[in-house]
């Protein structure tokens, strides 16, 4: 059962070589022909490709040349990321059949290290969703209840971990794409500072909102596929002119008198009764650890979503405006369309894109749009400033901030589909962190009354990540609740 | 009633750096459709822009040459429409933040200087280019992306132009500066300048200003100036018949030489701009702007002071000589090679101009260095050929690349001088011309003409002619 340990469980087999990356990867495909029927995690599997990656990788353990912490151990790569000559779809049909020529900067850093790339998983159209119900190929169901979502909306990460049927997988995360289904299906899932792992490569959904980051069984794991992919890069003009730390050296150390700050607005009204108990019971863990616990204040939380959903869509509506089916992607076809530029203009984005994907443009589009600009665009962004404000604040006092990832566990799927508001609001708790640019974790603190996972939230001051990984290692080894499989 | 003309201009200026302006691709003119192309210029998904630090440069150059602020922080905007030519339905240029601001430059009409103020100038990414087939029986239409995210700067000036003639004496300084600065080729042909006109009329005394009309798809200077004409004549005639102008974009026809409509569906566009997030600020510290103020080469006024006073030369002749900052280069180099100045312009002005526009060939490519024509000019000068020869033996030079020297020696063009030699020709022509002799004895000083160019026949030009006129005075006297 090589395929259900983590990454540094596995590392250890690989250099003692009691197992090889090519059965290892083997084994995890053999899982993937199982289950992933059920789960649906994947759009693309590239098991050719795979192997020979495995057998490289074996062959450097083997001559002991340019092994790393991570070498050989298989990996999936969330689906709006560029991998040369591998399908990339954004699980959107508008570019279902588009083939980066290029590889995004974490791929390079990826394949540098030898990691094995599994395929590449499913996801919301456009990473735009809370549920990778708007993927325009299927669904993906949470390991844990197959009639729940797994979140989004990097989904398809999260519960090809989940399930088993990867050791690693990167999603990104612009409003909680990567917490918010980490939490759903019990994992470990992390977004660092904005700017701390490249975005060259990422197919762009809000440019100044978008981060890369891991999605794991532990944090161990997510400590060192951070230190992987993390890092300048010329590429990317956004991207930290700074070292990133050794993030491994922030674990097994205790937590004596860090000073943890629970933000009272993130415990409201409507946020789940188990969900709230859980994360209560995790911040009495952590006060036993030894780490001190004050209440703060985030005043300006409550306007956190309105922000982030004028933002958010109006950086989308321009990134977007590429897939127009002039040169690559969907292109419509038909009379009328044929030989008009604006006829085939509209009826390739009509028909390309999916329903939330076009609210979000046309939401966009509108709050950019001459007139409006100042009432929507300009005052988001003081708003922004003011939600940073309180961050900056609470971090002169606090090392690190506690809240639930979500207010609830996963929903039914179909639940919340017709109610966009509702979905949105999903995403309450991580969205604060994008607009500031902090790192967060959310890791497993607990499964509800129906035996679903829940997930606690640790944001950390800017470039503070090791803070995280200190805090989030200490309360994962004294709790059980990443030992808990799905399946 | 009698109108007055408001002009502003829009000048686009495409930079000669090395690379584009958000990825290493090369700039270079005229390479086989998208080529030079890659990821970021094609606006692939999932790429990013990254300031080339070269525009950045040039562009502070051309803000401090025309006399604008330099702003210590200025950002990118995303300006936003769909258009095949445009791959990321956004152009990456600046909006409310450009990097230069209230600059000015002069310009020369009818010996009166008057000042146009510059109300920015910003860096921005070009397009590509639409490629529409010319066969009835194809008729798509392809892109050429090469010129995808080569460098432009956009220099605005405030609408303080009033006639198409300073329109045109504008764009002739200004472009004198992009070149002087050695920022550009300026080449209206083939596009690396634009430029767009911004006209309304206004009875005479009236300070508020009419409804303008945007002028686009003019070709060259002079197509500026004639689609401003038209556009007066054009907007003054509705305003006689009682008719509004009526705010819109219309193109230069240059086959009819007129302004037509183009459709307003094309031009309804609310480019929804907001600040690209891709990017970072840009921070022009002082440090920066005083070096690069210190690194300024000269510009075209500095130069015409410094050769007048430096060289005494004529307001003509150095109005003629800075026109091209090669020609004035040009000239520099070559008084280092011959002490009189006054001649070289001559020539110059000239004879050098002259072939270089007869071949429409720039100075440099004339195949005569400028060391070159200062030795030619020197054999004038020591008496070795007249200067009627050294004009033959400048086209030839021109012609074959050879020295002066070279030329004379091979061609025997070697004036003569040597005194007995001239004296014995000039008494066979006394000898063989009774009448002529006779006629200058008696008064007819034309007749002297006659018999020099006798002499000058028998000598195949070659005798010096202030010695062939003593000796021959005094032989007659
Ligand atoms: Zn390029």
């Amino acid at each position: 059962m090589k395929h259900t340990l983590t990454a540094h469980e596995l590392t250890k087999l690989l250099i003692s070589r009691d197992v090889s990356s090519e059965e290892l990867t083997r084994a995890v495909y053999e899982h993937i022909g199982k289950t992933d029927k059920q789960i649906g995690a994947y759009i693309t599997l590239t098991k050719d490709t795979a192997i020979e990656q495995a057998k490289e990788a074996d062959k450097r353990i083997k001559e002991k040349r340019g092994v790393a912490p991570l070498t050989g151990i298989p990996i999936a790569i969330k689906d709006n990321m560029c991998v040369k000559d591998v399908l990339c779809t954004c699980a959107s049909k508008m570019l279902n059949d588009f083939v980066p020529p290029y590889n995004a900067t974490v791929i390079n850093k990826l394949r540098e290290n030898g990691l094995v790339f599994l395929g590449k998983t499913n996801m919301d159209e456009f990473a735009m969703g809370s549920s990778t119900e708007t993927s325009c190929f299927k669904i993906t169901r949470n390991p844990w209840d197959t009639n729940a979502i797994p979140g989004g909306s990097s989904g398809g990460s999260a519960a090809a971990v989940a399930s088993d049927q990867a050791i690693l997988s990167i999603g990104s995360d612009t409003g909680g794409s990567i917490r918010q289904p980490a939490s759903h299906c019990g994992i470990v899932g992390m977004k660092p500072t904005y700017g701390r792992v490249s975005r060259y490569g990422l197919v762009a959904f809000a440019s100044s909102l978008d981060q890369i980051g891991p999605l794991t069984k532990d944090v161990w794991d997510c400590a060192a596929l951070l230190e992987v992919i993390s890092g300048y890069d010329p590429l990317d003009s956004t991207s930290l002119r700074m070292d990133s730390p050794d993030y491994m050296s922030f674990l097994n150390k205790d937590i004596k008198n860090i000073k943890i700050g629970v933000p009272k607005e993130y415990f409201i009204e409507g946020i789940d009764k188990d969900v709230e108990l859980a994360v209560k019971g995790a911040i009495k863990k952590l006060e036993k650890l030894g780490a001190i616990i004050e209440e703060v204040s985030l005043p300006h939380t409550e306007y956190a979503v309105a922000t982030y959903y004028i933002i958010a869509p109006a950086e989308a509506s321009a990134n977007l405006a590429r897939y127009d089916g002039v040169k690559y992607g969907y292109r419509a076809k038909g009379e009328g369309v044929d030989n008009d530029l604006l006829g085939m203009y509209e009826n390739t984005r009509k028909e390309g894109f999916g329903a939330e994907v076009k609210r979000r443009i046309m939401l966009g589009t509108h709050t950019l749009s001459s007139g409006y600009y100042d009432a929507y665009y300009l005052k988001a962004q003081k708003v922004r400033t003011l939600i940073k404000q309180d961050f900056d604040k609470a971090f002169k006092k606090f090392d690190i901030l506690v809240t639930p990832t979500s207010p609830t566990p996963a929903f039914k799927i179909g639940e919340k589909t017709d109610d966009p508001l509702q979905m949105y609001l999903s995403d309450i708790f991580t969205i604060p962190t994008n607009l500031a640019g902090l790192p967060a974790i959310s890791l497993p603190c607990g499964l509800n009354k129906n035996g679903l996972p829940m997930g606690l939230q640790l944001i950390g001051d800017y470039f503070d990540e090791g803070k995280i990984l200190q805090v989030a290692h200490a309360f994962e080894q004294s709790t059980d609740f990443h030992r808990s499989k799905a399946i | 009633m009698n109108y007055e003309p408001v002009i502003g201009l829009e000048v686009h200026v495409q930079l000669s750096t090395k690379t584009k302006i958000f990825c290493g691709c090369s700039t270079n003119f005229g390479a086989s459709p998208n080529t030079q192309t890659c990821p970021v210029c094609l606006g692939l998904p999932g790429v990013l822009p990254v300031l080339n630090k070269d525009v950045v440069q040039r562009a502070i150059e051309t803000a401090l040459a025309t006399n604008c602020n330099v702003v210590e922080r200025c950002i990118f905007h995303r300006k936003n429409y769909f258009y095949p030519d445009l791959p990321k339905g956004y152009q990456i240029s600046q909006y409310d933040m450009p990097l230069g601001e209230n600059g000015w430059i002069q310009i020369k009409l009818d010996g009166k200087v008057k000042k146009i103020r510059i109300t920015r100038v910003h860096m921005e990414e070009d397009a590509g280019k639409l490629i529409h087939s010319e066969n009835s029986e194809d008729l798509r239409s392809r892109v050429d992306l090469n010129r995808a995210g080569v460098p432009l700067l956009e220099i605005v000036s405030e609408p303080d132009i009033s006639s198409p003639e300073e329109a045109y004496q504008y764009l002739v300084s200004l472009k004198q500066i992009l070149e002087y600065l050695e920022i550009s080729d300026c080449n209206m042909e083939e596009g690396s300048l634009r430029c767009d006109a911004n006209i309304s009329i206004r009875s005479v005394g009236e300070s508020g200003l009419g409804t303008k009309a945007e002028l686009k798809n003019m070709n060259s200077f002079k197509g500026v100036q004639k689609a401003l004409e038209y556009e007066i004549i054009r907007q003054e005639k509705l305003l006689g018949k009682g008719e509004k102008v009526v705010q819109e974009t219309r193109l230069w026809n240059t086959d009819l030489n007129r302004t037509e409509s183009m459709r307003s569906k094309e031009e309804a566009h609310d480019y929804r701009y907001f600040p690209e997030p891709d990017l970072v600020n840009i921070i022009v510290d002082k440090e920066w702007v005083s070096k690069t103020r210190r690194s300024l080469p000269e510009l075209p006024q500095a130069r015409r002071d410094r050769l007048k006073n430096e060289y005494g030369l004529s307001d003509y002749d150095v109005e003629v000589l800075t026109m091209d900052k090669r020609v004035a280069d040009y000239f520099e180099e070559c008084s280092k090679y011959f002490p009189n100045c006054k001649m070289i312009a001559n020539w110059i002005t000239g004879d050098v101009l002259a072939v270089s526009k007869d071949r429409k060939i720039s100075i440099n490519d004339l195949n005569v260095s400028p060391k070159q024509l200062g030795e030619l000019l020197g054999l004038i000068e020591n008496g070795t050929i007249s200067g009627k020869i050294a004009k033959d033996v400048f086209q030839d030079m021109v012609c074959t690349g050879k020295d002066a020297k070279q030329v004379v020696s091979e061609k025997g063009l070697v004036q003569l001088s040597d005194e007995r030699e001239l004296v014995s020709i000039i008494d066979k022509i006394i000898k063989q011309n009774p009448k002529p002799v006779n006629d200058f004895r008696s008064g007819k000083q034309n007749a002297l003409g006659f018999l020099v160019g006798q002499i000058m026949k028998e000598t195949k030009g070659k005798a010096n002619p202030q010695v062939v006129n003593r000796i021959l005075k005094s032989k007659l006297s």
